[in-house]
């Protein structure tokens, strides 16, 4: 995720959705458009909290008619040691924000025939943007949300005025489940589901729809899980005796160009193989994470490509 | 910058040739003196000024005749575009891109002005004043890929992402080197690619389709691939090898220089907005022998590398019959010196 465009923005207008959610409206600090994105995409949103930067993923519910702006909804999650907190706590009104360009992990199957969208809590936020898109297109979809009670329904209120009877609520006060076996029935060869949510509920209605026999390529899934942490850690370079410090914000690619060093690189993406260094020595795990080294390559320990990969531990020694 | 457009041909009489500064420009993909497949993806970042690379979409001099020369090929066989019904909002995006670009880079030729979804554009060379609604297929007169494709050089390809695979679901075709979009419409990354010799066992394809899956919008990227043409031919579709097939048995040491061609693609990646899809788009650049070698790096590098490619590789680009004829040709200008490494000229 490193190295890619950062776009600032600025806090234009917060509203607390329910108890525990607030929709940030983000507005591009330069006052170009923003980019469109598919329904379904993300942003990063980088949050300078004292010396660290957070980076968290928020998918996009909306962006203004004229571009000026995104929304994102942001759930403040108990224990939070980072970034909900820091959005809710210490962002206001006119605070100053990086995102990222927008990434989809979770696009809807555009040859798709019909489209079912469940969403529980806080994975409603895509599903936002999925069911408005569908509507434009004049698709045929459904929307299955699960919340709380009707104060904990983050949305509810906009989605009903969009979507009318497309929209089905499972108010858990009420003792209303939403049962995948009862949504499936019926639907007509073509269909796909998305489902975004807690685990427990992904991992029911994914369970439910292989039950039901339908293929598994008709079923897809988005779970906020946080992307793997890269943390911080040093890169000794043996033949040019250099040591630098790898940020977490950054990759080891980018830690030794800042360095003066003039590392081989093409892709940047873990794919061409053009940055491959030998490994002299890790104090810790290598974490590989390109498409190009083998199996076997990996688990010998002794190459990394510069890229996109990193060291868990204290001290990697390189053959540079 | 502006541009002077020849008038020329790439059928019947093949008028087209190339300028001095063309040659200079001329995008030479070897900067080794040998090939061999890999995933040689780069960011499509601005090169040189003048360069091939200087924008992310590269009108030359060649415009007008390449233009002309797509309309005629859509006349015969309107199977060289095609789209399913899913991908009209990737050609929305399509023609986004390449009308901002365009206006963008050679705003002497290209004018587009925007009011909201009321766009309005310009194209001199080709004398076009379009006012439509960006959104609306019945303010054009062709459907957006069609209409924007035909005045933009390259072929261009649309793919869907879905089920962790890339889809040719949409491209506009009529200038490609022996492969057909008629029949590779609704295949996978991995199924069009099947005729590609070695590259699979080396892994190449896995590799770029993981990487091009995390393409991401505004950081394009490209990539260079050879081959040759006999004749200044942009045509060679499997759908025409009746009228350019023939062509390869016409050459003769005499004739090498003018009509062997090193026929080199430039193909650029991008991540489209609102669609989430990819265009990849195969602007294809075409020098003959004789212009070649007035750049002496170029014809010694070029020598080494025919005489030296695999035969799997020469079989599949379909050099076979007369590359031993070029290959004896080119060797008049290698006296056998180092060549200094990368593309360019010394
Ligand atoms: C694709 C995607 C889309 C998402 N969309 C949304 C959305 O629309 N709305 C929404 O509310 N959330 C969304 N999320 C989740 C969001 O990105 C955050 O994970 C969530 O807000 C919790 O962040 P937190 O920092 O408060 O949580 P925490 O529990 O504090 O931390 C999350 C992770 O960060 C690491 N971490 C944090 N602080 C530290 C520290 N001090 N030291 C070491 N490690 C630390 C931990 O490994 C932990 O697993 C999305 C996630 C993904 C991947
Ligand atoms: C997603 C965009 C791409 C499209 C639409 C595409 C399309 C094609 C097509 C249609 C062919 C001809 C196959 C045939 O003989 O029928 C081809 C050949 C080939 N492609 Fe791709 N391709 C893409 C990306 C890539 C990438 C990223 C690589 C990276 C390595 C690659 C490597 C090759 C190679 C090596 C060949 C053989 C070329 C030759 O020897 O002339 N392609 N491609
Ligand atoms: S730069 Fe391509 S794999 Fe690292």
């Amino acid at each position: 995720m490193s190295g890619g465009v950062e776009i600032p923005v600025v806090v234009s207008d917060i509203e607390q959705a329910t108890p525990t959610v607030r929709r940030f409206r983000l507005t591009a600090a330069s006052g170009q458009p923003l980019p469109h994105f598919a329904a379904g995409s993300h942003v990063v949103v980088m949050m300078e909290s004292g010396e660290r930067i957070i980076r968290n993923a928020y998918s996009l519910v909306d962006r203004a008619e004229d571009g000026s702006s995104y929304s994102i909804g942001v759930l403040k999650t108990r224990d939070s040691r980072g970034g909900s907190r820091f959005m809710h706590e210490r962002v206001e009104v006119g605070s100053r924000l990086k995102i990222s360009m927008p990434v989809n992990l979770f696009p809807v199957f555009a040859p798709g025939r019909r489209h079912l969208l469940v969403a529980g809590g806080i994975g409603v936020t895509p599903i936002y943007a999925m069911a408005d898109e569908l509507k434009r297109q004049g698709a045929d979809y459904e929307i299955h949300y699960a919340v709380r009670d009707e104060a904990h329904g983050a949305f509810v209120g906009e989605l009903r005025e969009r979507h009318g009877d497309r929209l089905t609520l499972y108010r858990s006060d009420l003792s209303e489940v939403l049962a995948v076996r009862e949504i499936l029935p019926g639907q007509p060869f073509g269909t796909h589901l998305y489902v975004c949510g807690p685990q427990g509920m992904i991992d029911a209605v994914l369970e439910g729809g292989r039950e039901a026999g339908w293929p598994k390529e008709h079923l897809h899934s988005e779970h906020f899980q946080a992307p793997p942490s890269g943390d911080p850690f040093s890169a000794r370079l043996a033949k040019a005796g250099i040591t630098c410090e790898v940020r977490s914000d950054q990759s080891l690619l980018e830690a030794l160009e800042e360095a003066g060093v003039d590392a081989p690189f093409l892709c940047r993406g873990g794919a061409c193989g053009q940055c491959e260094v030998a490994v002299v020595d890790a104090d810790g795990e290598l974490v590989h994470n390109d498409h190009y080294l083998s199996e076997d390559e990996r688990s010998s320990g002794r190459k990394i490509m510069l890229c996109v990969s990193r060291l868990k531990g204290r001290e990697l020694v390189l053959d540079l | 910058m502006t541009l002077h457009f020849k008038k020329e041909t790439f059928r019947d009489d093949y008028t087209f040739s190339n300028s001095p500064e063309a040659i200079r420009r001329f995008p030479f993909p070897f900067e080794k003196d040998e090939y061999m497949y890999s995933v040689n993806i780069e960011q499509h970042m601005p090169g040189p000024q003048k360069s091939a690379f200087e924008f992310p979409i590269d009108i030359d001099e060649h415009y007008v005749a390449e233009m002309e020369d797509r309309a005629k090929v859509l006349a015969q066989d309107p199977g060289r575009c095609q789209s399913l019904p899913h991908m009209i909002t990737a050609e929305w995006d399509l023609l986004e891109l390449l009308m901002e670009s365009m206006s963008k880079h050679y705003p002497e030729h290209f004018q587009l002005t925007r009011d909201g979804d009321d766009w309005r554009w310009v194209n001199k060379p080709l004398g076009v004043d379009q006012r439509f609604v960006f959104g609306d297929v019945s303010t054009l007169p062709y459907p957006p890929m069609e209409y924007i494709t035909r005045q933009c050089q390259g072929d261009f390809a649309l793919l869907d992402q879905r089920l962790d695979n890339l889809w040719m679901d949409a491209g506009v075709i009529t200038a490609q080197a022996d492969w057909s979009l008629d029949f590779d419409i609704g295949m996978n990354f991995m199924e069009w690619h099947a005729p590609v010799p070695l590259a699979k066992d080396m892994g190449i394809f896995e590799r770029a389709l993981k990487f091009l899956m995390n393409l991401q919008q505004g950081r394009p990227v490209r990539r260079l691939n050879w081959t040759m043409t006999i004749n200044p031919r942009l045509d060679t579709s499997p759908e025409n090898y009746d009228k350019w097939g023939v062509e390869r048995t016409t050459v003769t040491p005499e004739n090498v220089g003018n009509k062997v061609h090193l026929r080199v693609e430039l193909q650029a990646m991008w991540r489209l907005p609102r669609s989430n899809a990819i265009v990849f788009s195969i602007r294809a650049y075409m020098i003959k022998m004789e212009e070649l070698v007035t750049v002496p790096k170029w014809g010694r590098r070029f020598h080494r590398v025919l005489r030296d490619v695999k035969p799997e590789l020469a079989e599949y680009k379909g050099l076979t019959r007369y590359r031993q004829m070029t290959v004896d040709w080119l060797s008049k200008h290698d006296d056998g010196a180092p060549t200094s490494p990368g593309f360019a000229p010394d």
